[in-house]
This record gives C-alpha cells, sequence and structure tokens, in this order.
C-alpha cells in the first residue's frame, strides 16, 4: 500500500468493492442454506447402535465425574478409598468434580451425548430425576449385573425399585441426601416450617431457596399439604404463590445452587432450603439442619454410564467396590450424606461409632417416613414446570 | 496493492479477506444463524432433548418482549447509570493520568489495568465480603445512621450498579486517556491566554477534543453491562434480575431455547439500534 491507488484502477485490475460485497453475501447466503439443511440432524434421542464397544480389558483406566466434595481425599496416613481402589483393581482413574448443577451439567454434555461422540467420561454422577432423563433419551448404558454382585446385594430396600429404573438397570445411587431447612442458631431462633421461612419477620430479606426446582417445590408442596409424588397443577399454582408473595414482601434474598453455605455461615442469610450433607460438610456448630415438620424431600445422586463410555467394566468395578459395606462406611463417615449401602451401619461401628445412629447418614425407618420423592415428570410437563418455576425465581 | 496482486492474482481481495472470513463464519455467522432459527422454532413440540424444528414462529419474539421486558427496562436503566458513573469517574481519573500524573503515569495506567490480572469473578465476589451485611461498612453506616438497623447494601439494585460500575470502569478509562492524551496542553494555554473561564476551556476545547474517547468509552462500558448477568446474579435479588439472568435461566433451568434465543436477538437489535442513534448523533461515523 504504498501508494493510493485511483479507484478506476482498482476497478480494472482486482476485485472491486461491489464485486466483494456480492460475492460475500453470495458466501454468506451458500453458508446459510448449508447450514439450514444440515440443521435437521441435530438433537435427537440416540438408538441402540450408538453403544460403543468396552475397552476396559485393554485399558486400565476409568474417567468419571462428581459432584464436589463428594468423595474423601488422602491425608497423611489416612488412604482414601479411590486410592486404594487403584491399588487394589490396577485401575488409573481420572477423578474430576465438574458436576455442580444437573442442567448446568446437561447442557454440558448434551450436544456430544444426543450425536452420538464420546464425552471423554466413562460414568458420571446425577440426580435421579436427571438420570432418568438420560436413560429415558437412551444415553445410558445398561448395567451387566454379573459385574456389580455387590449392588443386588447390599443396595438399601428405599433405594431399590425406583419408577424411572425398577430393577437398577442402569444406575447405582453414589449417595442420598435430604433437602430440608437450615438455619444459623446464632442469630435467629428455630424455623420449624416452610411457612415460617417464608413469613417470619426476623428473616426478611435474609433467606435463599434452591434453584432446583424439585427440592424447593417439593416442600412447599408438602406445606400446602400435598403430596411432591402426586399433585395436582392447582396445588402446584397454590405452592408457587407462596413463592411470588414472599419474593413482592422482600422475603427472599436470592435463589442458589451450592453457594448458600458460605453465606448462611458468615450471616449473608439466616435460614434457607438447604441439603443436608452441606450443612454437615460445613463443621460450623451454629448452623442447624432440621426436617420441617410438614416433611422433607430425598434424593439419590446416581452412578450412570453413558452409551459412548468407553470403559464400563471398570465403571462396575468401581460400583462394586464402593458397595463394599467397609468402603461405604468410609466414605459415608466423611461426606456425611445418606449412605445407600445395607450392612454400613455395621461396619462404621469400627470407624466412628458417633456415627452410627445419625439419621443423616443411617436414616431409621421412622425417619425415613417424613421423606418424599418428587412425581415423575414427562419432557413438557418437566419443562413447563421448569419454566413456571423459573419465572417465580428470576 | 500492486505487488500483492503479482502475488495472488487478479483474486487478491478474497484470498486476503479468506482467513478472516472463515473465521467469522465459523465463530459468529453459525451461532448467529443458530440462534435466530432457534429463536423462530416451536417451543412447544421441541426439547432440548429432542432439538427443535423451525417452523418461522415470530410469536416467539413478542411473547418474550411482553413477558420480559422489565427486565430489559432494569438492564437499560442499570447499564445507562453506571455507564454515567463511569464516565464521571472515569473522565476525572483520565484527565488526572494524562495531564497531571507526571512521571507517574505509567504506574497509574498500569493500575487501572491491574484488576484485569484477577478474574472478573473472584473481583465481584470481594464485593460481597466488602459489602457483607454483618461487613465493615454496613456496620459504619448503620452507626451512623445513614443505613436503617436491618438496611443492608448487598442484594439491592445499589450493589448491583456498583458492581457494574466497578467492572467495566477500565473500559471507560482507556480509551478517555488515548483521546485526552493526545490533546496538546498549549491548546488549553492558548485558550487561556484569551480570557477563557477554567469552565469554557473546559466545555469548548477539552470536552470537544475528547468526545472520540467519550463515545468509544461509553459504548465499550454500555454494551456489556446491558448484557451482563454475573453482577446482578452474585449482588443482587430476585428483584433486580437483569436480562441477561433471564437469558441465561430460560436457557439452562427452564430449558426454553426458542424463548431464550429471542430475548437474545431482541436484545441485540436494540443495542444496535441504540448505538446506531448514538453514533449518528455524536457525529463521529469516522471513529468506528
Amino acid at each position: 500500500m504504498s501508494e493510493v491507488t485511483p479507484p478506476e484502477e482498482v476497478k480494472k485490475k482486482g476485485v472491486s468493492r461491489r464485486g466483494l460485497m456480492i460475492g460475500g453475501a453470495a458466501g454468506v447466503a451458500g453458508l446459510g442454506a448449508v447450514y439450514l439443511m444440515g440443521r435437521g440432524n441435530g438433537g435427537g434421542g440416540t438408538d441402540a447402535g450408538c453403544v460403543t464397544t468396552d475397552l476396559s480389558d485393554s485399558e486400565s483406566v476409568l474417567n468419571m465425574s462428581n459432584w464436589p466434595e463428594y468423595i474423601d481425599e488422602d491425608d497423611g496416613d489416612y488412604v482414601s478409598t479411590m486410592t486404594q481402589f487403584e491399588k487394589d483393581t490396577g485401575i488409573d482413574v481420572t477423578y474430576t468434580p465438574d458436576v455442580n448443577d444437573n442442567v448446568e451439567f446437561f447442557s454440558k454434555v448434551r450436544n456430544q451425548l444426543g450425536a452420538c461422540q464420546p464425552t471423554g467420561r466413562d460414568m458420571f454422577v446425577l440426580t435421579d430425576w436427571m438420570a432418568a432423563r438420560m436413560i429415558e433419551a437412551g444415553w445410558i448404558q445398561q448395567l451387566d449385573k454379573a459385574n456389580v454382585p455387590n449392588l443386588d446385594k447390599n443396595l438399601i430396600s428405599s433405594l431399590q425399585g425406583v419408577g424411572w429404573d425398577p430393577n437398577r438397570d442402569y444406575s447405582a445411587p453414589w449417595q442420598s441426601g435430604f433437602s430440608g431447612i437450615a438455619y444459623n442458631k446464632s442469630l435467629v431462633g428455630e424455623v420449624s416450617t416452610m411457612d415460617e421461612l417464608l413469613t417470619r419477620s426476623d428473616l426478611k430479606g435474609k433467606v435463599t431457596l434452591l434453584t432446583e426446582m424439585r427440592d424447593t417445590m417439593g416442600l412447599l408442596l408438602l406445606s400446602e399439604g400435598a403430596d411432591p409424588s402426586n399433585f395436582t397443577d392447582d396445588q402446584w399454582g397454590n405452592a408457587l404463590d407462596k413463592i411470588s408473595k414472599a419474593r413482592a414482601d422482600g422475603q427472599i434474598r436470592a435463589f442458589t445452587g451450592n453457594e448458600y453455605i458460605n453465606d448462611l455461615a458468615n450471616g449473608n442469610i439466616a435460614a434457607c432450603v438447604a441439603w443436608s450433607g452441606d450443612v454437615a460438610a460445613a463443621e460450623d456448630e451454629n448452623l442447624v439442619f432440621l426436617p420441617p415438620q410438614e416433611g422433607m424431600m430425598i434424593w439419590s445422586d446416581n452412578m450412570i454410564v453413558p452409551v459412548q463410555g468407553t470403559h464400563k467394566a471398570n465403571a462396575e468395578k468401581w460400583i462394586d467396590y464402593y458397595y463394599d459395606p467397609a468402603v461405604a462406611a468410609k466414605l459415608a463417615a466423611y461426606v456425611w450424606y445418606v449412605c445407600p449401602v445395607e450392612g454400613a451401619q455395621a461396619e462404621m461401628e469400627k470407624i466412628d461409632p458417633s456415627l452410627v445412629d445419625n439419621p443423616l447418614i443411617f436414616p431409621t425407618a421412622d425417619y425415613l417416613a417424613q421423606t418424599h420423592g418428587f412425581m415423575a415428570l414427562d419432557e413438557a410437563k418437566a419443562s413447563q414446570y421448569e419454566k413456571d418455576y423459573a419465572d417465580v425465581t428470576g | 496493492m500492486e505487488s500483492l496482486q503479482r502475488v495472488f492474482g487478479k483474486n487478491a481481495a478474497y484470498i486476503l479477506i479468506g482467513p478472516a472470513a472463515i473465521w467469522l463464519a465459523v465463530f459468529f455467522l453459525f451461532p448467529m444463524l443458530s440462534l435466530l432459527t432457534t429463536s423462530l422454532s416451536d417451543p412447544a413440540t421441541g426439547s432440548p432433548i429432542n432439538g427443535y424444528t423451525l417452523t418461522w414462529r415470530i410469536a416467539n419474539y413478542t411473547e418474550a418482549l411482553g413477558e420480559y421486558w422489565p427486565y430489559m427496562m432494569r438492564s437499560l436503566l442499570y447499564a445507562g447509570i453506571a455507564t454515567l458513573m463511569c464516565l464521571v469517574l472515569g473522565y476525572v481519573l483520565a484527565y488526572a493520568i494524562a495531564f497531571k500524573a507526571g512521571r507517574w503515569k505509567t504506574v497509574m495506567l498500569v493500575l487501572v489495568i491491574a484488576p484485569f490480572f484477577t478474574s472478573f469473578l473472584v473481583r465481584t465476589l470481594s464485593w460481597k465480603l466488602i459489602l457483607a451485611d454483618n461487613g465493615f461498612i454496613v456496620n459504619t453506616l448503620q452507626t451512623l445512621h445513614i443505613l436503617g438497623e436491618d438496611g443492608r447494601l448487598l442484594a439491592t439494585p445499589f450493589a448491583v450498579i456498583m458492581g457494574l460500575t466497578y467492572n467495566f470502569l477500565p473500559f471507560m478509562i482507556l480509551p478517555l486517556y488515548t483521546s485526552l492524551e493526545k490533546i496538546d496542553p498549549r491548546l488549553n494555554e492558548a485558550a487561556a491566554d484569551l480570557y477563557a473561564s477554567p469552565f469554557q476551556r473546559f466545555a469548548k476545547v477539552i470536552w470537544p477534543l475528547s468526545l472520540p474517547g467519550v463515545v468509544g468509552g461509553t459504548l465499550l462500558t454500555f454494551i456489556p453491562a446491558t448484557g451482563d448477568y454475573i453482577n446482578a446474579s452474585l449482588l443482587g435479588s430476585p428483584n433486580t434480575q437483569m436480562v441477561g439472568n433471564k437469558i441465561q435461566q430460560l436457557f439452562t433451568t427452564a430449558g426454553d431455547y426458542p424463548h431464550a434465543s429471542a430475548l437474545s436477538v431482541i436484545l441485540m437489535a436494540i443495542i444496535v439500534g441504540m448505538v446506531l442513534v448514538y453514533v449518528r448523533r455524536a457525529g463521529t461515523e469516522e471513529l468506528l
């Protein structure tokens, strides 16, 4: 560009501006057409032909994703369950705590799973309804029962026969937990019902609810006298109105994921809807978790193997290992969530006797009687409820 | 041009544009098309799992706007206030750096850029600690009776606008500094010699000459601030949610891609429209 070329010179020798614009427009239109034609193939459930070959025989590796702070870690002389598993089996585990939220994780992997491409994960851990949704979509491999005898033998009875996977052919619970009320007792007195949480004036502006629709709405349905596992649209509407009203009154400060626990500990919030293990694991004596009088929600996070997970047999070894009562007890003593393994309670006696009778880890039948699950929803209903809920939360 | 044409032949322009065009196609055109087609798909029959079919459903737009316009207005309002605050704060600082900083000029500029070395999220989260209900600032304000006994700063519009102002301030300062720095100080002196008052000198000399920086700075602040959702979600409450929060929520939790896309397209159109009017009125098309 040493000399400025007169415009007519350019026209003769090179590409004119006009030509370039037309060419560019044509290119854009062409690409757009290609895109639109290719678009029909996106998404879609996956057929059975998508299941990959298992490479476990030749590759001793396992890549899995789980929620943060959901497993014990090596510490000095303490050998974690995972390290022991690697020693026992020779399998090299890549454990990534990158599941923060069911829907967020779903957005992360849905394109690959829908297009029958590997996600780089052999197994991940998702909450019941999301696991159910993925199984329904055909994205999850069936477990080989012969490889997981401990799962068959030791799964506690309350987690058997779930509606979305009656024989546990596809899933194995990792841990379970409760959703209930937590409060900071250095700031406020006991909060024992959802109505108190949403109306008591000393809590104004210091209450958070969970963004997980099933946890928050389940508790509110209970406070409406409805059954979360079988409710009507009217009851749903009433429960939603309760939130809208509390929100309009300035009672609710935020809708949160895992992050509520810090705000609860440092006093920005006084009471909230919380997950049982979070409160216990925070190890702050001011924080109290309690089931609301009307009852609380129970859920499980489940290990599932995607169709493109190439090390299923290794994943099954992992599942079987964690369904050994001694291993399960060791894990439960660390994470403080409900242990899904029969016999772990007896093993806990050797590890930490003080936890044997803790209902948050080994709930008794009486304790379980006050817990409820959330109704199974089809895709359209789930989307409608999620949208209703999103409209009152944001 | 001559020599380039010798190397590439008569299609030099296409070949030279090629890399940028491919980049734009992959990272701008395709996402844009995906957004547009999704925004015109039927939300009732599709789902994030099964995908959506394009049915040219324009109603998505009217529904999205009808239902979520308060969020849009709130975004524009918050971003507008934050931009004004950035302009006032940024102008003073940029002026000081350009004309009064002397040998501290470089240090001050580095300090302006320094926050970029830590993550946006970490910086916003740290405001949560600073403005905490039991924190030093709130306690002090309560003691001085500026805030009521149960008053607070977090989870109020104040915290959100303050977060936006804080986070986008450097984007205002840097363009302002570059255009102020180019002003010859002798022009100011000449105006003083001709008996212009300090205010006249600013209004007639400095301000007009700094307009390119003002336009650039306000655009760089206002546009991202309007679409921002981090500040509202970390520092705000459900009653201070901006349009970005709504879009994020529709995409993730509600799984309603068509309305989320429609809302994104509307936001984009509003911003492009406002920017065009603004730049035209400011008479500085040649800047862009």
